[in-house]
């Protein structure tokens, strides 16, 4: 496991494929580089989509707060709640807007909801995107040489009508 | 001209998943609707193309009853799959060279209904395939599974296998 001064030399080198939190092992990661990054990376990437709403929801130390923890596990609402000392109903606001700023996602399983960091399901959702585009892609270049071989038939067909 | 066309860039293929239901991908083909809608529907042309030589799988199969009502079947084998695999469902519309929809119904009920439809202007196709799911929950699980062939849990293992056997 790299520390987190390799990581982030590692990080300014290739910021896109090197990853945060999730495996920081820093002992106080609120005062950690990486946490900023990691904000960083989360507001670069959500421009074009959800700026607005990304920025409302890491505008809060708390949420901030909230999603370090998530970084390092899924946890219940009311785990959150006692961590950071609050309400079940304050914690229940405060997830709900990184919910709907896409940060988090939650499942509700039996009577408990557990939440996580929403990028690792949208991170997968975008790898499954990118292999289905790639079968379509290769199903279609074999389409295009039987569509190919359809034209040219046409095409001397027409020629021997004419004739 | 020919030799302008094939310094043309190739037509690319989209995919968005335009809401939490549907799934859609685009392709402009140089050809008019009718050719590339004959070599959809027509199964002697069908097998040709729709599985990948890339990809390693075999069409044992292809039954298609190209009509309102009319089902489909589609039978493929891999190397590394113990049983063959299939995919199956009802066309819904088929109106020859603009539209076909059909549902697919290998998952049960979870299944999504695809739409595929073929606009020509100027001599060039354009290709749209739109899938609906049933749910949010169903397109999910689909993706979750990371599957890209249906929602069949041998075909996320093998597409995880081409991955790595492509990468």
């Amino acid at each position: 496991m790299l520390n987190c001064d390799e990581r982030m030399q590692k990080f300014d080198a290739d910021p896109w494929n090197t990853p945060l939190v999730r495996e920081c092992e820093c002992s106080s990661p609120l005062a950690c580089r990486q946490s900023v990054c990691y904000i960083l990376n989360y507001m670069v990437q959500y421009i074009r989509t959800g700026f607005d709403a990304s920025f409302a929801a890491l505008s809060d130390a708390t949420r901030r707060g909230v999603l370090e923890q998530l970084g390092r596990a899924d946890a219940s609402i009311t785990d959150l709640a006692e961590k950071f000392h609050m309400t079940l109903t304050g914690m229940k606001k405060h997830v709900g807007v990184l919910e709907q700023a896409g940060l988090v996602t939650t499942e509700k399983i039996g009577r408990v909801r557990t939440c996580k960091l929403g990028l690792r399901r949208l991170e997968e959702e975008a790898a499954w995107i990118e292999r289905y585009r790639r079968l379509w892609d290769a199903r279609f270049d074999e389409l295009d040489k039987v569509v190919e071989e359809l034209k040219q038939k046409e095409k001397s067909y027409g020629r021997k009508k004419r004739d | 001209m020919d030799a302008r066309r094939e310094t043309e860039p190739k037509n690319r293929t989209t995919v968005e998943r335009k809401t939490e239901r549907e799934l859609v991908v685009t392709r402009t083909f140089d050809a008019p609707a009718r050719i590339v809608f004959e070599a959809w529907t027509k199964p002697e042309l069908f097998k040709r193309w729709w599985v990948p030589k890339s990809y390693g799988l075999t069409l044992l199969s292809c039954d298609k009853d190209v009509r309102v009502g009319g089902k489909y079947r589609l039978v493929y084998s891999h190397p590394t799959a113990a049983n063959p695999m299939e995919f199956f469902g009802r066309y819904l519309d088929v109106t020859p060279h603009s539209r076909l929809v059909w549902t697919n119904e290998e998952a049960g009920d979870g299944g999504q209904v695809t739409t595929v439809t073929f606009k020509e202007t100027g001599g060039k196709t354009l290709l749209v395939m739109h899938d609906l799911y049933p749910s949010k929950e169903a397109l999910d699980e689909t993706i979750a599974s990371g599957g890209t062939g249906g929602t069949s849990e041998t075909f996320a293992q093998l597409d995880e296998l081409l991955v790595t056997l492509g990468a």
